[in-house]
């Protein structure tokens, strides 16, 4: 949902109002819209004398001056002068114009959810400090209450990464011995992307997550359900992937609450189905997917820290299908 | 002719011809391997740096052709993301460390001694070492490009990505090192501007009446000065963590990982200007001659100039304004990145007066200048965006700031610089570039530019990052990354049809004579390519336009003896004459020396020890740099 | 062009000394360049400092002893230097050759305290950012030393030679001389922060 026309922009947007689904020119939270509207009059300011400066050089180039040299030089200076007043009323508008933005993005907000964000190379790991019931831990993916401001705890555990959900609100980088905090709000229900915006090695491009925001009440349920341990193998198979999973090395990266896996090379994979995408944003969340990767993470997202574990087809398909079950 | 020259023989004493023989017996280069080697002459140091420098632009733009391949469709296969990290690297810091700011420095060295009406640039060794040292940085990043050991980290190397934990190999410290070679060359020939502007200027050439390329040369020598020191610190404390591991960038130790960012920025920011200063000398120095006025508002423009220069230095945070610096602090940064628009603006202000009163005469370089100002313009306006620390949480690291930089780069100071090279080159080479070429190139590369780079902006806002090596189809960028890669195609064609032109006028372009524009400036006052000694009789300056205003004929200086190097020291506020000096001869010992450097940077990637045992042959070569030899340059 | 002689330069010296020479010049723009880098460093030093919750980190104070004794050593070995440039500057080629080689031994004394100046820093580089820094301060300022040093050698070596008696050499020696004042005014900043910070 497109909440305004941003007509200095329309013609930026000659593709077709293909504003996308990650994008600052689609607002849908208070700060991002503030940051639209400030946008906006940038560009329409500084448009304006961009062209005011070419309609002047134009001119220039037409016109035949007959003044003389001293005539030309007062006239000139004058010109100059004023040019150069004026250049400080804009830019001490701006100044301002900004400044006051930054106060209205940064007013403490009542009440916040907390959750804490920590970026390694190349995922996202999303926790919930506990509210009555253990942290939950998730990745890749924030579900946050719509409406309600969301204050966002950012730590690096390897090298600088960026948080940035252009729909919601600026970026804010995390860096390795600071933390950071960012606070956002999502107007309405829906789904925005985010994606890591500070270059962090061979797959910052494959860093992407999700915010996904619900009326208050879906965000409790699935809160509570996150809570709770993973669900027990429905099945033969599905028993037979859980022992595979434990046997082979993936519970030493791997925390599936539980079992006996608890590595945290990796994400935790308690939940790993109620999600909406696989490895930060790769592949869509299917049974189908989930065995391609396990089968080659390193052909699918080529450098990542999860290796190739050799899995007989047998034990693969059981992996997966115990996987997907874990909703 | 063949008159013997005696001892202390003076030009007074001498006619046009037997002076010109006899000063070419001093002043000529050797020929042949050895005088190639050993040549002192910064003429033809600065064709040398030219052309260097304009090779690695060829070769960086092959890079961007190769990103631009990868990213014209979504999920593209083209390259894997080791090689591209490793090329967008190899592009930003070639473009910038071996392109973008020698260019600069070596337009320099072949134009700042002829305009200033002196006969070498000062300490004419260093300025051999220099190119020597800066051409094996460039071979050094470029070779291990080649072998796969190129730097993957982006041109600003950040740690800990670059540190000893996640940047394994070697990758990182070719590039620190490379960044030493680059900075050791640029800061040589920043010590050379500066004393030859203030020691060497033509008698009379007062304050006011240097030409403006020179001041900008000028200012922005001192600006390396005071700005490259931060990144060799930055880049000494980065091999040594990796090295022998000490923790200035280890969080876990006390040390910092934002230190990197300020150390480099600090540095980092100026250097753009580094870049675009002398352009704006360039264009003051190229648009009267079209315009066929003198330059309005001289005082103005210096001024200008000088407080770019010292504005300079308190920007560097608005390249952090995401990491979390305190709020105040960053806001006190929006308000001096913004003030930095005054000076700009004054800078175009003058300009447009300038061409307002004037007649202005389409040649090529003047269609340069006009390119420039829709490019730059838009390029600062996006600069005072990226400048606001609100707006800037959504543009940092995204398209929109490639955008930016790019508008301001190649239209800022890329354009005013070709040209610049249309208008110097009857004067590098003796022969005009083409005129029907030049049209032709101007209109191609300012057209499409703009298409090539206009959409990344809009690519930024619609949530691009830079630096990834590929996006998803349903992120609906591909069309304007299509759309942007074909252009930086036909983009490329221009600045292949600009390299022809080159190439071809230099062997058979029309020939010149001394003064084919009709331009105001000294180093017109002299043959076309100019002869080794640079002026037969040293010129004497009245105004700030000396070849308009004196009604063709040159007033000079006599009294210097042609039996060895000899140039004239001036003071530095009214450019009396003070004193005879001699300037040195060929040399062998700057390429031993580069060499002996070389070998020890080299070897300290591998080890800490190579610095003890490099230092002996460094020693060496300087001693047998230094030591006088018994010419008539050692008389005084 | 035509050309018109109006300046007469044939009574100006063959080279000028002081401001009127390049080298001089030279000399000061080297200053400069170093200068930055050493004030870039301290306030490394200073920011790093200020971030660390203790500072020194894990370690004691440097000693006194060898640190101070440096100082008081180059300190001293200014009066025979301005002297040197003073000879130098009235072209006394005997008194100039006997103050180069006290200059020589002036320089290398405290290079040899330096090795215990090191040691009494008591941390070592790798420990931590705080010994990361101190022996980059102390090791950039000991190479400052070490190739000015090395300067003088040679410079005394050549007074011996047939190139002594040169006004061009003089100059050297003067621009020589002028440099070791700056090599041991940085030095007085750097001793401040590295033995007053811990301290307060
Ligand atoms: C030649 C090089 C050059 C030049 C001249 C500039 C000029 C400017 N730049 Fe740019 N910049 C770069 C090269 C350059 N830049 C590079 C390479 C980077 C990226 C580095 C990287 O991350 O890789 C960068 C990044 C960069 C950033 C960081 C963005 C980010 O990473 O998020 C910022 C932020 O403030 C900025 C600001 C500015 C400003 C305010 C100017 C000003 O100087 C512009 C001033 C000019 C004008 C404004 C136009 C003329 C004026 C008038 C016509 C008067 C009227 C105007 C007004 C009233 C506004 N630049
Ligand atoms: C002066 C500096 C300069 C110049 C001129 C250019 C020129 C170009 N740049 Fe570059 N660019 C940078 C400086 C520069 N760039 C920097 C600093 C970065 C940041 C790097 C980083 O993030 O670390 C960057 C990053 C950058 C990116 C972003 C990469 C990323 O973030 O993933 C892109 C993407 O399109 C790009 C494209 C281009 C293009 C298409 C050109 C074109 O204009 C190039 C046109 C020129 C040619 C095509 C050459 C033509 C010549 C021939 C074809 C002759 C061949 C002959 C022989 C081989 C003998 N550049
Ligand atoms: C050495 C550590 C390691 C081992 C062993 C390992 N993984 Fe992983 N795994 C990771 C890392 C790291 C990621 C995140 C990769 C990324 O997105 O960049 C990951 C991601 C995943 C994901 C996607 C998670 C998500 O939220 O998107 C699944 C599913 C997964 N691993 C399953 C397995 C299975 C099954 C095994 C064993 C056969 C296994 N892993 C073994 C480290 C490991
Ligand atoms: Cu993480 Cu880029
Ligand atoms: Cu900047």
């Amino acid at each position: 949902m497109r909440t305004r026309p941003l007509p200095s922009l329309a013609l930026l947007l000659l593709c077709g109002g293909c504003a996308g689904w990650q994008s600052a020119l689609d607002p849908q939270g208070p700060s991002a819209q503030a940051l639209g509207q400030l946008l906006h009059g940038f560009v329409l300011v500084l448009a304006a004398i961009w062209l005011a400066v070419l309609v002047v050089l134009a001119v220039a180039l037409r016109r035949r001056s007959r003044a003389t040299p001293q005539a030309a030089d007062r006239h000139a200076g004058i010109a100059v002068g004023t040019a150069c007043v004026a250049t400080v009323l804009v830019i001490t508008g701006l100044t301002l114009a900004s400044y006051v933005t930054t106060r209205v993005i940064s007013a403490g907000a009542e009440a916040p959810l907390v959750v804490r964000v920590r970026a390694l190379q190349w995922w996202w790991e999303v926790t919930y400090p506990g509210e009555a019931g253990p942290d939950v831990v998730t990745a890749n993916e924030i579900r946050i209450p719509a409406g309600r401001p969301v204050r966002i705890e950012l730590s690096a555990a390897d090298v600088i990464h960026s948080f940035w959900v252009p729909n919601l609100a600026g970026k804010q980088d995390l860096i390795p011995g600071r933390d950071n905090v960012l606070t956002l709000t999502a107007r309405r229900p829906g789904q925005y992307r985010g994606q890591c915006a500070e270059f962090c090695g061979m797959q910052h491009a494959h860093m992407a997550f999700m915010v996904i925001a619900e009326p208050p009440e879906a965000f409790a349920a699935w809160r509570a359900a996150q809570q709770a341990d993973s669900a027990a193998p429905a099945g033969a198979e599905e028993a037979f992937g859980r022992q595979v999973f434990e046997q082979k090395p993936c519970g030493a990266c791997h925390t599936v609450r539980g079992t006996e896996a608890r590595g945290t090379n990796g994400p935790d994979l308690t939940h790993l189905a109620s999600r909406a995408t696989l490895a930060a944003g790769m592949l869509p969340m299917t049974r189908g997917a989930l065995a391609a990767w396990i089968a080659d993470p390193q052909t699918i997202k080529p450098g990542n820290n999860m290796p190739m574990v050799p899995l007989t087809p047998a034990e693969l398909q059981a992996v997966s299908a115990w996987l997907a079950t874990l909703r | 002719m063949s008159a013997r020259i005696q001892d202390d023989q003076r030009d007074t004493d001498l006619a046009d011809a037997p002076l010109d023989a006899a000063l070419r017996r001093v002043w000529d280069t050797p020929r042949g391997v050895w005088g190639a080697l050993a040549t002192v002459d910064h003429k033809v140091i600065g064709r040398r740096y030219i052309a260097t420098a304009f090779v690695f632009l060829a070769f960086g733009g092959v890079l961007a052709l190769l990103m631009r391949w990868q990213l014209a469709r979504p999920e593209s296969r083209v390259l894997t993301p080791d090689l591209y990290n490793q090329i967008f690297t190899v592009h930003g810091t070639s473009m910038m460390f071996l392109f973008a700011v020698p260019v600069m420095e070596a337009m320099a060295v072949y134009l700042v001694p002829l305009m200033v009406g002196t006969r070498n640039i000062a300490f004419p060794r260093l300025n051999a070492f220099s190119y020597w040292m800066y051409l094996v940085g460039g071979i050094l990043l470029w070779g291990a490009f080649l072998v796969d050991m190129g730097p993957d980290i982006g041109w600003f190397a950040y740690v800990p990505l670059a540190g000893p934990q996640y940047g394994a190999g070697k990758r990182v410290d070719i590039w620190a090192q490379m960044i030493t070679f680059t900075e050791i060359s640029a800061l040589a020939v920043a010590v050379e501007i500066v004393v030859t502007v203030l020691k060497q200027r033509a008698p009379g050439m007062s304050l006011d009446r240097i030409p403006l390329f020179v001041w900008a040369m000028l200012v922005t020598s001192f600006i390396i000065i005071m700005a490259m020191p931060a990144v060799m610190v930055a880049s000494t404390a980065l091999i040594l963590d990796r090295l022998v591991g000490t923790h200035f960038f280890n969080p876990a130790e006390g040390g910092d990982v934002l230190l990197w960012q300020h150390l480099f920025w600090f540095f980092g920011h100026p250097e753009v200007y580094i870049i675009f200063l002398p352009a704006v000398g360039m264009i003051s120095s190229i648009l009267p001659t079209f315009v066929r006025r003198p330059i309005f508002g001289y005082l103005p423009l210096v001024l200008a100039m000088v407080s770019v220069g010292i504005l300079s230095f308190g920007l560097w945070v608005h390249h952090m304004f995401t990491t979390g610096l305190p709020r105040l602090g960053e806001s006190f940064f929006t308000a001096s990145s913004m003030a930095i628009a005054l000076p700009s603006g004054i800078q175009i202000f003058c300009w447009l007066a300038t061409i307002w009163y004037g007649r202005p005469v389409y040649r090529t370089p003047f269609l340069f200048i006009l390119a420039f100002f829709f490019t730059f313009i838009m390029g600062g306006m996006t600069g005072v965006m990226v400048a606001s620390v609100p707006l800037d949480t959504q543009l940092h690291d995204s398209y929109f700031v490639v955008a930016h930089f790019h508008y301001v780069l190649v239209g800022g100071a890329v354009f005013p610089l070709l040209g610049g090279v249309y208008y110097w080159f009857p004067k590098f080479t003796g022969r005009m570039m083409s005129e029907r070429v030049g049209k032709w190139v101007a209109g191609l590369l300012f057209a499409a530019f703009n298409f090539t780079f206009f959409p990344m902006h809009v690519l930024g806002l619609l949530g691009m990052p830079r630096r990834v090596y590929t996006y998803q189809l349903d992120m609906g960028w591909g069309g304007l990354n299509l759309f942007v890669s074909l252009s930086a195609v036909v983009l490329a064609a221009g600045f292949l049809l600009f390299f022809y032109d080159a190439v071809r006028s230099a062997r058979h372009g029309e020939p010149a004579g001394d003064n084919p524009w009709g331009a105001a400036t000294l180093e017109w006052a002299t043959a076309s390519p100019p002869p080794s000694y640079n002026f037969a009789r040293l010129p004497v300056v009245r105004s700030a336009n000396p070849l308009w205003e004196d009604d063709g004929v040159l007033p000079v200086a006599g009294g210097l003896r042609v039996d060895r190097r000899e140039l004239l020291v001036t003071t530095v506020g009214g450019a009396l004459p003070e004193a005879r000096e001699s300037s040195p001869r060929p040399t062998i010992w700057p390429l031993w020396s580069a060499l002996a450097t070389t070998a020890l940077l080299l070897g300290s990637i591998l080890t800490p020890w190579a610095v003890v045992w490099g230092a002996v042959p460094v020693t060496i070569a300087l001693i047998g740099w230094f030591w006088p030899g018994g010419r008539k340059e050692e008389e005084s | 062009m035509k050309q018109d002689v109006v300046v007469d330069l044939s009574d100006l010296p063959m080279n000028g000394s002081g401001t009127a020479s390049l080298t001089w010049w030279g000399t000061v723009a080297f200053m400069l360049i170093e200068g930055t880098g050493f004030a870039l460093m301290i306030s490394v030093y200073l920011y790093l400092g200020s971030l660390a919750p203790a500072w020194p980190i894990e370690a004691p104070p440097p000693e006194w002893g060898p640190g101070t004794g440096v100082t008081l050593l180059l300190l001293a070995s200014l009066v025979p230097n301005v002297l040197l440039s003073r000879w130098a500057a009235a072209r006394d080629l005997r008194k100039v050759r006997a103050g180069l080689l006290i200059m020589a031994v002036f320089g290398t004394a405290p290079l040899v305290l330096r090795v215990w100046e090191f040691m009494a820093l008591d941390v070592s580089w790798d420990s931590n950012a705080y010994g990361s820094a101190v022996w980059m301060l102390l090791g950039l300022h000991t190479t400052h030393i070490l190739t000015d040093l090395l300067e003088t050698y040679v410079l005394a070596a050549l007074m011996f030679t047939r190139h002594a008696d040169n006004p061009r050499r003089f100059g050297d020696v003067q621009d020589g001389a002028m440099y070791w004042n700056f090599v041991v005014l940085t030095w007085l900043p750097i001793y401040a922060c590295l033995y007053g910070i811990p301290r307060l």
